[in-house]
């Protein structure tokens, strides 16, 4: 009995596509929301190995978020400073010091 | 006739009523020259994820219309020579969407954040 979870611990649980299927997302590049976790800190798109979403969806996630990045809804890179609501502050404060 | 979605950005100095009105225009050409328009929608003033000409807001439009080729391509020129929009992007559409965008569903708490 006690084996038994301990085991489930060190198998892989295979997740699926979470826009496939018949209860999937719709993938929709105005919904940053939910674009936003297919990307990394740094605003790069996340490979599919490790988000489970199939390949097919993983091209229409892509050109989503590609769409949401021209529209200036998401970043192309986001660098340390952000989200700064404004730039320049950085160097400024330091300057000042 | 072929679906599409446009969104397009205008420049963040420009009134609510002038947004309106830049809105108004296009949809007016597009129902001119034949189209009908499915859903318009205000995003309002919204931050860019980057700065585009130096500005990092500006106004969000969405129209969504149903109107031949030719009176979208019209739309885009005007898009194009306009000072007042700043981005533009059309894309077509398999079907009308249904409901209001996602985008306008968390405006709020964009705002706030």
């Amino acid at each position: 009995m006690a084996d038994a979870p301990q085991k489930k611990t060190f198998f892989k649980r295979r997740k699926t596509c979470p826009f496939s299927g018949e209860n999937g997302q719709n993938i929709d590049w105005k919904d940053i929301r939910t674009l936003g976790r297919y990307v990394s800190e740094r605003g790069k798109i996340a490979p599919s190995r490790i988000t489970a979403v199939s390949q097919k969806k993983q091209r229409e996630l892509a050109q989503a978020i590609k769409r949401a990045r021209f529209m200036a809804l998401m970043p192309y890179v986001r660098t340390e400073m952000e989200p700064a609501p404004y730039r320049g502050g950085r160097d400024r404060a330091a300057s000042s010091e | 006739m072929p679906i599409y979605e446009t969104v397009f950005i205008t420049r963040q100095d420009l009134g609510a009523a002038q947004v309106e009105q830049i809105t108004k225009d296009y949809s007016k050409i597009i129902t001119d020259m034949g189209g009908k328009i499915l859903k318009t929608e205000q995003w309002g003033l919204r931050t860019f994820a980057y700065r585009i000409n130096k500005a990092r807001k500006g106004h969000y439009t969405l129209l969504e219309t149903e109107c031949p080729a030719p009176a979208l391509h019209e739309v885009e020129r005007l898009m194009r020579n306009s000072e007042e929009v700043v981005r533009f992007m059309s894309i077509k559409l398999e079907e009308a969407t249904k409901g209001p965008s996602p985008i306008l569903s968390k405006h709020t708490e964009e705002e706030a954040a």
